[in-house]
């Protein structure tokens, strides 16, 4: 019969030749393989001791940034969630209230702020689209987690604090320079 | 009948036709753009200029162009006349001009404003703006103003169009606001604050060309483009009772009115129907609501 593809094999069930049955000189034959290995440069690091060097584009955690008085810089305008296109961003406005300015910049505020990190694929498009700097891919690792609702990260995990400010300076640059 | 030619594009119009009309006509996407004109309302057109179009034959008898670019919305067709609108880099240039000088004093606050998405300012800056400014003056800023619970008065986004004084006019019994001062300090309001509240105030929400008169019931609800758009109607003993809603799940967030191919609203809504019958069992639901491809609604919305 022609076959449907030239990608088919033919298989064969022919008897092993006396070499290959004897055993032995195939497991010395992999053995040697094995050995050489261990003269060789290791492939792996010792993770989280060692961490590999990091592109200053590297797209990783998100994080929400706070301006320099540390009042939250996002206004919900929903300009991420309509450019991802994972559909991970979910938010919700609030007006800000008299003697609330320290703690928002503009008027308007996100009062929740979640990102689903099971359907995230760290593709950057939330970060190009915003138009207030406050969304940033960071250098860091997403931890894993055991429940799926650990995976939503609201804006306690998201938001910066102000004594643990995440450093995007060099990510920040780099998009500075671009333009 | 006159025939006139726009852009190459010869179509015969009544006597009596502006040339935005005509022009509209041909096609509505590529029919100058208008801020201020606003079919339904009478007397509306001539201030903001957007709608700036070359004629460069005025007739056959008269075969001169007009001195300088008219404004479509006032100028009427006469018999030979030949216009140059989206064809003349002078058009383009001075359209590119008047959306400069209109956003001089408008706040960039889009990512706060209720109306971003549906904004023909937006849109307008989008498709004929330039990227800078040599503008260096400080935006002029009002102090915020109440108008009453159902209407947001954000001043500092007005463009001075007039429409919403023209609704109150031809549409409901008495006007309350109107344009104080004159220059560069004229602002809409109500003079000695007064709330405006008649049955039919909530179309100066629709008319509004920028986010300078919003819905306050849907004040930071959700982003026009997160809700999709319904067309629906419902029996009104004061209006058409013809909506649109703007649904989010099963909730109304909004009522507006219904739109026209070039974005105008073509019928006018009361207030009932607007702010206090937003359950989806109070309408009759059609279908989706036509939106342009090119709208950011569009995204997740099968128009009809």
């Amino acid at each position: 019969m022609k076959p449907l593809t030239n990608r088919s094999k033919t298989v064969s069930n022919k008897t092993m030749t006396l070499m290959e049955r004897l055993y032995l000189p195939a497991i010395v034959k992999g053995m040697a393989i094995t050995l050489r290995h261990f003269f060789k440069k290791k492939v792996t690091i010792r993770y989280p001791e060692e961490t590999r060097p990091f592109s200053p584009i590297y797209r990783g955690l998100h994080v929400l940034k706070r301006d320099d008085t540390g009042a939250e810089r996002c206004t919900a305008c929903g300009l991420c969630a309509i450019a991802c296109p994972a559909e991970a961003i979910t938010m919700d406005a609030a007006e800000r209230k008299p003697g609330e300015e320290r703690l928002y910049r503009e008027e308007k505020y996100a009062s929740t702020y979640e990102i689903n990190m099971l359907r995230c694929i760290f593709c950057g498009l939330c970060e190009e689209a915003c138009p207030k700097e406050a969304i940033f891919l960071t250098d860091r690792i997403l931890p894993s987690g055991t429940t799926r609702k650990s995976f939503i990260w609201g804006k306690d995990r998201l938001v910066e604090t102000e004594s643990n400010r995440i450093d995007i300076s060099k990510r920040h640059f780099y998009y500075k320079d671009e333009k | 009948m006159v025939k006139i030619t726009i852009d190459g594009i010869e179509i015969e119009v009544a006597a009596g036709t502006t040339i935005l009309d005509a022009a509209r006509q041909i096609n509505p996407e590529t029919a100058p753009p208008a801020m201020c004109f606003h079919s339904k309302l009478e007397g509306s057109g001539g201030k903001c200029r957007t709608c700036l179009v070359k004629v460069t034959k005025t007739s056959p008898s008269n075969p001169r162009p007009m001195p300088k670019l008219a404004p479509s919305c006032r100028t009427f067709v006469e018999d030979g006349m030949e216009v140059e609108n989206n064809r003349s880099e002078e058009v383009l240039e001075a359209r590119k001009g008047v959306v400069e000088l209109l956003l001089i004093n408008h706040p960039l606050d889009c990512p706060i404003c209720d109306q971003a998405g549906e904004c023909d300012l937006q849109n307008l800056a989008f498709e004929h703006g330039a990227e800078t400014t040599d503008y260096q003056e400080e935006r002029r800023r009002f102090p915020a103003k109440a108008i009453g619970d159902l209407i947001q008065l954000q001043m500092n986004r007005c463009i001075l169009c007039f429409r919403c004084v023209y609704v109150a006019d031809q549409l409901t019994d008495g006007r309350h606001h109107g344009v104080l001062g004159r220059g560069d300090s004229s602002e809409i309001g109500t003079y000695i604050e007064a709330a405006i509240d008649n049955d039919f105030s909530g179309n100066m929400i629709d008319v509004c060309p920028v986010g300078a008169l919003t819905d306050r019931t849907f004040r930071f609800k959700s982003r026009v483009w997160f809700s999709k758009p319904m067309a629906a109607h419902r029996t009104c003993e004061k209006c058409c009772g013809n909506a649109v809603l703007w649904l989010k799940g099963n909730e109304i967030l909004r009522v507006s009115g219904r739109r026209n191919d070039v974005g105008e609203v073509t019928e006018f809504i009361c207030n009932t129907c607007r702010f206090d019958t937003k359950s989806l069992h109070l309408w009759e639901v059609e279908g989706p609501a036509r939106i342009s491809r090119d709208s950011v609604i569009s995204q997740n919305h099968t128009p009809s």
